[in-house]
Order: structure tokens, then C-alpha cells, then sequence
């Protein structure tokens, strides 16, 4: 067990390294920059080489990647240019990323939490109403843009009837604390519970937008594999035995059902930082995919590098904890 | 494995409880905010459109930076409400010599900086010299407006309009300046150029602006500056993304009427009018002007701002040789419908332009007739210059919106129509606002395209000089036209005058000429842009320099 976290962590300084180089190289391939993104229509040719010098975008693109890399190798990325100029971009990613990291969490035990019970209450009624009403239901889950979901929830929940926030991530006037940067767990901590509810509340519409196409993958795959371990061999020769339904259930068709969709979960929760740009930008959460889209707009080198980076280690983070829960569940994979 | 599973949820505990040990709530538990009375609210909450960037405006070039450092710091000259024209704030009165060089202010004797710091002439000094001695990564980048209106700093003396600052007495600054300049002492109004306590810039090092990677690092100052303005900065919740600040209670003027203000950084336009609706902020900044109608129906009050910017199609002789003709520059603006396109793509107040700046500028020629929309007209002096079927390379950016242009593709399809009418064949182009398209124009790569100005401050340089003047760089590149050179002396000899009716008898005499007998590019028209409050909040007045302050601004319940 051990000797594969290593190799993976080895694996993930590959990925990191490569990474860096293809991002640093792509984003000074992109045309417009930070020059043009500070200056605006105030842009002369004088003002624009001061700049350019002062920000030693002026040298060959090799020496800009060296000096990027022994910084880097320090944990210095460098200051944001135009997000929040002046604020360290790795400071800034910290300080952004628990609103990312609060709004996937939740999202994520909505979309578990819902999508497996309903994919094995599915299975089991195979063919019924209720099994064709949830494949039609998670159908338009999929199909259904989040940035439209998102803003009907707004609309009903946050307009019309005024039940929760239209956005952000806690009310301005509240003036809590914040020690962790996860809202909710701040305002429990510090006891300022009425900060907790209000956080919760900002949490609530853009989760559960986000939640919708991991629920509805997360369903589907659990009513499938449901349905193929319910048609296997073991299962009938429980039965046969007279095992109580209660162990079946449990033991032989749940739990090697959930094989697959670890899996998946896992694949999901990478997938989440993608939506989360859309679903952040909508409810203008301030996580990381608000950041980054910003980021990008305006050319902020600094804060796109270290963005893309630590996203990347996330992902095969989540992906390594995945295989180790695989492990858990599945025994076959541990003795190899 | 079996380990793990035990020890996980012991593990979880553990973090729990050390981190329940450290926190701690630092929020103020109430009672000592002063309550306004009865039926006002005591904080204003404003949808803003974008983060300020840092506090201590003299390294800021952004509207979302000033709009917050306003409310916080003044200069020695201030802009009355609602206008563009300069008026007295920590300078009473101000004087020039004869030769425009040597100005003397006046300055108010009751004025005290947060820190308690007296504001007298020497602050004022001690804060000129420190705007003046940049190092070389503050002048390259950050000190923008300084290097826009002051040209150079110490290091290269030589080349700055600004010279020296002395105080000869505790409520006197003297102040020299190279030259005789039409900026003097409006440029003052800037809100990069406003006082701050000495002490405190001294204390916390401010000019230590440093290069870090590939952006600037700034001291600690410029999260905590200290000045003398009516709101004092309270938080910066970078997470949450608010800035509050607190009224000033030791502020020589009339106190501020609510005692907090909530700038809530929104920035999707749609989500902000959303939060208006829902009642959880009391107004936001760039209302899209097609939603105009939409909130005044649902009874909030849009204030526009009287236009300050001009929208121009410039024009580049260099790249098209065929626009080196002035018959076929002005047979493509006889071309242009501009009302029509003025009343459908832009909101209303949009006026349509005669000259490169708005009537609000000094210096602007009331007399000068906008070019008609005369299609027969354009056919025949294209034919007059042998031009009839030319091709334009005309670009629009694509992925902005500004004031002096809300949708610029609308815009740029009803351009584009009225020059295909009269038998223009039109490349069209478009790249990304800052994903190509302004390293384009400015490396001069299109024959056409849409651009324009916002002005900072109320003078005729602000406009034309900035487009003309220079005459080695300039979009418009003039350098490769006859006319350019003598446009750029004349422009900087207009500047010069010290007497303020003659410069602008010689700046409107200019502006007739560019538009008659130059005709660089073509002026198209002025867009004002606006913002919305909702009916509860009194006493916002829109500047056209978007310059509004809040301290004169109350919140019914």
C-alpha cells in the first residue's frame, strides 16, 4: 500500500513539472497579456514597454520559465496582477480555494447522498414508475445547462420568494469572523452560529446546482451495476442458502454494486472543479473556477499558474484517494 | 487498513478540537455603532462591479479602486457634485503666476488626518515629493496616472512637468511645474493624486512597491492608508468579497449621513440587479442599458451620468493608402446613420458627436455641425478619389463591453451596413478586447476600427491631446499624414496658454480644424452610462466622472 502512494506521489511530480511548462509556455502563446489587460484603451507604445520591462515580460521566454521555476521551487508564484494585485498568488489561492473546496463537499454528499439510494431503489423496483420517473429525472439533470438550473433557482428560491440569497457566500453586514475560510466550520467555531445558518444558506441553491449532473451520473451508474450484480451467481446462491434479504442486500449486491461507482464518484469530484467555474461565476461564490475565469480574462499570470497547478495536484489527490477506497472496499486490489 | 479505520474518526476529533482551541470570534459584539435614528438604515450596500485593486489610490488606475478610495481621501482640488468642473476641497483657493508655472494654494487650517496628523503645507509636500521619487518598478507600472500627467519622475527630472513643492507657511503650498499646462490644477481632482498622512506613508514604507514574479508586490501600507475624507476603511473581506467602510466622526466638513457603507463586489451585471431585486443591496453600478426600462418600471431610479467619453472609428493611413485621402475619410462618415444608430444600439442621453470630446470638456466647439448621413454624398467623393468598391479592414472587439460602447458588435453591424451601402467591401475582423485586440490596433494592424476614451479630468488635452498630440506614437498615426506634425505642435502650443478663455478659443479653433480639415479618424458619438439605486436611497448624485460620493446619501427602511 504504501509503495503505491509513493509511486502515484512520485507520478504527480511528473505531472506537475509538465504541467507548469505547458501552461507557462500556453498562456504567453495567448494573444492579448497583462500589459494590455493593466492598460486598457490608456495603452501608448511608451507606457506599455515601461510596463513590459518593469514586469520582465521583455525577456526571452526561456529565461522567463527559469526564473518562474527557481521561484516556484521556493513556494514564491509570484504577486496577482489584476485579480487582486499585489496579494501573493499562492496566498490567494488558499485563500480561495475552501469556498471551492466547502461548495464541492456539499455538493458532492447531495449528489452520493441522493444518487445511491435512488439508483438502488431503482434497481430493485426495476421497471416500475418510480424506476422510469428517476432515469427521466436524471436524464434532464444531465441535459439541463447548470448556468439555466442556476438561474431558475435563483429566480423561485432567491427572488420571487425570497427563502435564500441571491449570492455570495454570507450576507455583508454580518461582519463574522473568518479564521479557516470555510464559512460554515468558522462560524461554528467561533460560535457564531447565526454566521454558520446564513453560510449555510448561501451554500444551499449553488450545491445543489452543481450537484445535478454528478447526482444523475452517480444514479445511473448505481441503478446499472445494481441491476448486473442482482443477475449474478452468488446473489442466487444466497438466496438459496436463506440468507436473510437484509445481509444480501447489504453484503453481496450492495456492496460489490458500489465497486464501480467509487469509481466514478471519484472521476465526479474532479469533475466538480470544472463546474464549479460555471456555478461560482452565477452565484458569484469567490471560490477557485470564479478566480480562475477571472484570472484568464485579465491575463493574471501568476494566479492562472498556480490555479491550474494546484488543481491539477487536486485531481490526482482525489483520484489517488480513490484508489486506496477501492482498496478498501474491493480486497482483490490490495494483495496486488 | 484497520488501523486507519479506527483511528480516522479519533484523528477528525483531534483537529476538531485544536481547532475550536485557536479560534476565536473577533467580531464587534454591537452596542457602540451609532444607530441612526428611526427610520434610515445606517449602512448603504452597493453592488460594485469589480474588486478595488489596493488602497492607496496613488498606485490604482481603475474606477472599482477610486469609487472606494473617494469616499476615504481627498486632494487639494475637489469636483463639484454631479459636474466636471473643479471646485475648492483641501485647497480653499489656488493662484498662478503670470507664467503658469508657479501655482500657490491655499490651504484649510482645520483639517487632520485620521492618524491625527495636521494637514498643512508641508504635508502637502512631503506628499508631491513622494508621489515625484518612484523607484524603477513603481514608475514602470504602478505610479500610471503620475507618469500620464506629470510625464517623468525624479530619477528623470528633467522631463517632469512637475518641479518642486515648498511651504512657506503652515497653510500655504507653492507648487512648480515646468510648463504652462491646460491639466494644471485640474489634473490635481485625480483621485490617485490625494493626500495621506506623512507619518503613516513614512511609518509604513509605502513607496516599497518591489517586482514579485511577474506582478508587483505592495507594502502593508496599501491594505491600511490613512487620509482625511469623510469614511474611514473598515474591513476588506477578500473571501467574502465586501469592503465596509465607517464614517469619520472627526471629519472637518459635514459628517457623512449613514454611518457605514458595503461595497459588495458582484461582478456579473445580471446577478447584481438580481440582488436589487431580492432587496440585498441598495444599488449597483453599469445597470445594462437595456435593462434601464426594466428597473425603472420596478420602481428604482436610474441615474445617468452625463456622457464624458467619445466613441471614435479610427482610421489607419499607413495600413489602407487609399485612407490617406481625406475625400475618402469623409465619404465614409457622409456614409455612416449615425442617429439611427445612436437611437437603436445605444441607451438614452447618447447624443451623437461633432468633435472628439464631449460639450462637457472645456474647450468644446458648440458651433461644429455633425457630418450628415448622405449616402449620395459618400458615393460621389469615393468616386471623386477613384476609391468606388475600396476594401476596409474594419475590426470590432469582441468579449467587453464599455461605456462609450455597451454591445460593440450592434454597433459595429450598423457601421458596417451603412458603408456596404455605399459600396465599401468590409473585411470584418474581430479578436477579443484583451486577447488581441488592442495589441492590434496598437501595433496598427487594422485600417478600421472601433475604439474610444473615457476622460479622467476636465481638459481638452485629456481628449485630444492624448490622441493627437504625440506625434511619434499615436493609434491614428498621424506621423504618416501631412497635416500630423502641425496637429501636434499646435495642440501642445494651445496647452501652453495660460489665460483660460484664450486656450479655449485655440482648443475649439483646433477641434474645428481636426474635424474639417484633418479628419484623423471619425468621432462617432458620447454614451452615457448610469447606475440604479432603488427608491429608498436619497441624496446619490451621478458624476460624469463617475466620481459619486456617498456621505451626502441616506437609506430609508
Amino acid at each position: 500500500m504504501l509503495r503505491f502512494i509513493i509511486r502515484r506521489m512520485i507520478q504527480m511530480v511528473g505531472v506537475v513539472v509538465v504541467l507548469s511548462l505547458l501552461v507557462f509556455l500556453w498562456l504567453r502563446s495567448l494573444p492579448g497579456g497583462t500589459v494590455s489587460a493593466i492598460l486598457g484603451e490608456k495603452a501608448t507604445p511608451e507606457r506599455r514597454a515601461a510596463l513590459e520591462k518593469a514586469l520582465g515580460l521583455d525577456q526571452p521566454i526561456y529565461v522567463q520559465y527559469w526564473q518562474f521555476a527557481k521561484r516556484a521551487l521556493h513556494g514564491d508564484f509570484g504577486a496577482s496582477t489584476k485579480v487582486l494585485p499585489g496579494t501573493d498568488a499562492f496566498d490567494l489561492f488558499m485563500q480561495r480555494f475552501p469556498a471551492t473546496i466547502e461548495l464541492s463537499i456539499v455538493a458532492i454528499i447531495l449528489a452520493v447522498g441522493l444518487g445511491i439510494p435512488l439508483g438502488y431503489m431503482a434497481a430493485r423496483r426495476h421497471n416500475s414508475l418510480f424506476d422510469n420517473g428517476s432515469i427521466v429525472a436524471s436524464l434532464v439533470g444531465v441535459a439541463v445547462p447548470v448556468f439555466f438550473l442556476a438561474f431558475l433557482l435563483k429566480y423561485y428560491f432567491a427572488i420571487k420568494l425570497h427563502w435564500l440569497p441571491v449570492s455570495g457566500r454570507q450576507s455583508a453586514g454580518l461582519g463574522a469572523t473568518h479564521t479557516t475560510g470555510f464559512f460554515v466550520l468558522d462560524g461554528l467555531l467561533t460560535r457564531e452560529y447565526d454566521a454558520a445558518w446564513d453560510a449555510i444558506k448561501h451554500l444551499i441553491l449553488p450545491s445543489l446546482a452543481l450537484a445535478t449532473i454528478p447526482f444523475a451520473v452517480i444514479f445511473r451508474i448505481t441503478r446499472a451495476s445494481v441491476l448486473e450484480v442482482l443477475d449474478e451467481d452468488y446473489v442466487r446462491t444466497a438466496e438459496s442458502k436463506g440468507l436473510t434479504s437484509r445481509v444480501i442486500r447489504g453484503r453481496h449486491v450492495l456492496h460489490n454494486a458500489l465497486l464501480p461507482v467509487v469509481t466514478t464518484i471519484g472521476l465526479q469530484t474532479g469533475g466538480l472543479l470544472v463546474g464549479a467555474i460555471l456555478t461560482e461565476r452565477v452565484f458569484n461564490f469567490g471560490g477557485i473556477g470564479d478566480t480562475v475565469a477571472q484570472a484568464f480574462e485579465q491575463r493574471d499570470y501568476g494566479v492562472l499558474q498556480v490555479c491550474i497547478l494546484m488543481a491539477a495536484i487536486t485531481f490526482v489527490v482525489v483520484n489517488l484517494l480513490v484508489d486506496i477506497a477501492y482498496a478498501v472496499i474491493d480486497p482483490r486490489v490490495r494483495t496486488r | 487498513m484497520k488501523f486507519a479505520r479506527k483511528a480516522a474518526p479519533a484523528a477528525v476529533a483531534a483537529l476538531a478540537l485544536t481547532l475550536t482551541a485557536c479560534a476565536q470570534s473577533d467580531r464587534d459584539t454591537g452596542g457602540d455603532t451609532a444607530k441612526s435614528g428611526g427610520d434610515v438604515k445606517d449602512t448603504i450596500t452597493f453592488g460594485a462591479a469589480g474588486a478595488p485593486e489596493l488602497f492607496d489610490p496613488f498606485y490604482a488606475t481603475d474606477g472599482e479602486t477610486f469609487r472606494v478610495t473617494r469616499q476615504m481621501m481627498e486632494g487639494l482640488v475637489g469636483i463639484k457634485a454631479g459636474t466636471a468642473e473643479i471646485e475648492p476641497e483641501l485647497a480653499k483657493s489656488w493662484e498662478p503666476s503670470a507664467d503658469g508655472k508657479t501655482w500657490t494654494f491655499k490651504l484649510r487650517d482645520d483639517v487632520k488626518f485620521w492618524d491625527g496628523e495636521p494637514f498643512n503645507g508641508e504635508a502637502v509636500c512631503y506628499n508631491m515629493e513622494r508621489m515625484f521619487d518612484q523607484n524603477e518598478v513603481a514608475a514602470g507600472g504602478p505610479a500610471g496616472y503620475w507618469a500620464d500627467v506629470m510625464g517623468a519622475f525624479k530619477s528623470d527630472a528633467a522631463n517632469a512637468l512637475y518641479q518642486s513643492c515648498t511651504a512657506p507657511d503652515p497653510t500655504t503650498a507653492v507648487i512648480k511645474i515646468s510648463r504652462s499646462t491646460s491639466k494644471f490644477p485640474t489634473a490635481l481632482s485625480l483621485d490617485s493624486f490625494s493626500m495621506q498622512s506623512p507619518k503613516a506613508l513614512k511609518e509604513g514604507d509605502a513607496n516599497n512597491v518591489t517586482k514579485q514574479g511577474e506582478g508587483f508586490g505592495y507594502p502593508a501600507y496599501s491594505k491600511n492608508p490613512v487620509g482625511t475624507g469623510p469614511y474611514k476603511l473598515d474591513k476588506y473581506d477578500e473571501a467574502n468579497k465586501t469592503v465596509t467602510l465607517v464614517r469619520n466622526d472627526d471629519y472637518w466638513g459635514e459628517k457623512a449621513k449613514t454611518a457605514k457603507i458595503v461595497f459588495k463586489i458582484i461582478p456579473d451585471e445580471s446577478t447584481r440587479r438580481q440582488e436589487l431585486e431580492a432587496g440585498s443591496i441598495d444599488g449597483y453600478d453599469l445597470p445594462n442599458p437595456a435593462d434601464w426600462k426594466g428597473l425603472k418600471e420596478a420602481g428604482n431610479d436610474v441615474l445617468v451620468r452625463p456622457a464624458f467619453n467619445i466613441l471614435y472609428l479610427g482610421l489607419n493611413p499607413e495600413k489602407n493608402p487609399k485612407l490617406k485621402d481625406l475625400k475618402v475619410r469623409q465619404a465614409l462618415y457622409y456614409a455612416l446613420n449615425r442617429d439611427q444608430m445612436v437611437k437603436t444600439q445605444l441607451p438614452e442621453g447618447a447624443t451623437v458627436a461633432t468633435q472628439f470630446m464631449p460639450d462637457t470638456v472645456s474647450g468644446y466647439n458648440k458651433d461644429l455641425k455633425p457630418y450628415a448621413y448622405d449616402p449620395d454624398k459618400a458615393k460621389s467623393l469615393l468616386k471623386e478619389a477613384g476609391a468606388e468598391g475600396m476594401t476596409l479592414t474594419f475590426a470590432y472587439p469582441s468579449a467587453v463591453s464599455r461605456p462609450y460602447m455597451p454591445d460593440p458588435q450592434k454597433i459595429y453591424e450598423a457601421l458596417r451596413g451603412d458603408l456596404e451601402a455605399v459600396g465599401i467591401k468590409v473585411n470584418v475582423v474581430t479578436k477579443p478586447w484583451n486577447g488581441g485586440y488592442l495589441d492590434t490596433v496598437d501595433n496598427g494592424g487594422f485600417d478600421a476600427w472601433l475604439l474610444g476614451w473615457t476622460g479622467d479630468y476636465d481638459s481638452p488635452d485629456n481628449f485630444i491631446g492624448t490622441f493627437f498630440a504625440n506625434l511619434k506614437a499615436n493609434d491614428f498615426h498621424t506621423s504618416a499624414t501631412s497635416y500630423g506634425a502641425q496637429l501636434s505642435k499646435d495642440l501642445q502650443a494651445a496647452d501652453a496658454i495660460v489665460d483660460e478663455n484664450e486656450r479655449s478659443a485655440a482648443y475649439q479653433k483646433l477641434n474645428q480644424q481636426i474635424m474639417e480639415e484633418y479628419l484623423p479618424g471619425l468621432a462617432i458619438s458620447h454614451s452615457p452610462p448610469a447606475l440604479v439605486v432603488s427608491k429608498k436611497v436619497k441624496g446619490l448624485v451621478a458624476s460624469p466622472l463617475t466620481a459619486e460620493e456617498f456621505s451626502t446619501v441616506t437609506v430609508t427602511k
